[in-house]
């Protein structure tokens, strides 16, 4: 069932694009036991408090529900710019992958926004070991989203210079795949840290 | 994501559906829990289940996981990452939380732990 009009240029099971994005695959399997084992010392430490406050007192939960949305747009709209990449469009790509980072902007933005709230509230990772494992495993994907946002910027330039050539389409898809990742981790996040959050 | 032939990388369609349910998911989860639908224990597990769900379309419509031809290498991977995840997190939670109740009650001097 060979579509003739945008039939994608790697070969399916052999070439260049199968190995990479295979390989990247088992990269992100990694990266999230890595998290897994944040996540397991988060659930361990987060009634640990230290008399101080629990995350229901401290969560701002409108905040983290609108940066859920964003995330889940930005995973979107990445799957979009690989959809165009497949198609052979750089425009489609370019504008996509533009969207997703101003997201990506937006949703970090918030998040430091977040961070500062607390430091300034006297509820840094120095307060209690909830706190420190929270700073931990939010930080950790915060990171992520760092690297992401400087990665768009880097596979960008490229894709603007030599159109989608068969290494940029395997480029494009990681970096598809990567923020799909971050929005499944988050996604995690949102449900462990936020949602069950207010039993504890 | 391997396979060309299903015609996923080149369609539009999964990824709208996977976004809808992705954001039915989240708002589904939040309101419940915003609005004490559920409480304690019964409102962890409603939403780790949601979670769950939502992750696996996110896995499905996004990332065309299951969608891929014999030999199935990014499957096995996956099931490979889901068992060690159990291991790490549930082997984590079951060892600390005993560690706790055979521990804590000789150490009752009014430390919140």
């Amino acid at each position: 069932m060979k579509d003739s009009t945008h039939e994608p240029y790697p070969d399916p099971h052999h070439g260049h694009y199968s190995k990479t994005v295979f390989g990247f695959w088992i990269y992100l399997l990694t990266d999230f036991m890595l998290f897994a084992a944040y996540f397991a010392a988060y659930v361990v430490l987060q009634t640990s408090t230290f008399g101080g406050p629990g995350g229901k007192e401290i969560f701002n939960y409108p905040l983290v529900l609108t940066q859920t949305l964003i995330l889940l747009t930005a995973a979107f709209t990445s799957g979009i710019g690989g959809v165009f990449a497949h198609r052979r469009s750089k425009q489609g790509a370019l504008i996509s992958f533009l969207v997703t980072f101003v997201l990506g902007v937006v949703f970090l933005s918030l998040q430091i926004s977040d961070y500062h709230h607390l430091i300034a509230t006297g509820n840094s990772w120095e307060r209690s070991a909830f706190l420190t494992a929270y700073f931990n495993l939010v930080g950790l994907h915060t990171i992520h989203i760092v690297f992401g946002l400087c990665w768009i910027i880097v596979f960008l330039i490229p894709l603007c210079r030599e159109g989608i050539t068969e290494i940029i389409l395997t480029r494009l898809s990681c970096l598809r795949m990567f923020w799909q990742f971050l929005a499944i981790v988050w996604i995690f996040i949102f449900t462990i840290v936020y949602l069950a959050g207010v039993n504890v | 994501m391997i396979d060309s032939h299903h015609g996923w990388n080149t369609s539009f369609k999964p990824l709208v559906w996977g976004f809808i349910i992705s954001i039915v998911c989240t708002l589904l989860a939040y309101f419940l829990t915003r609005y004490q639908v559920f409480t304690g224990w019964t409102l962890t597990h409603i939403v780790v289940v949601i979670a769950i769900l939502e992750a696996f379309a996110l896995l499905i419509f996004f990332m065309h996981l299951l969608l891929e031809s014999r030999p199935r290498w990014n499957l096995m991977m996956f099931l490979f990452l889901v068992l060690v995840v159990v291991v790490v997190i549930g082997g984590t939670m079951w060892i600390m939380y005993n560690l706790n109740y055979n521990v804590m009650p000789s150490m009752q001097a009014g430390i919140s732990l």
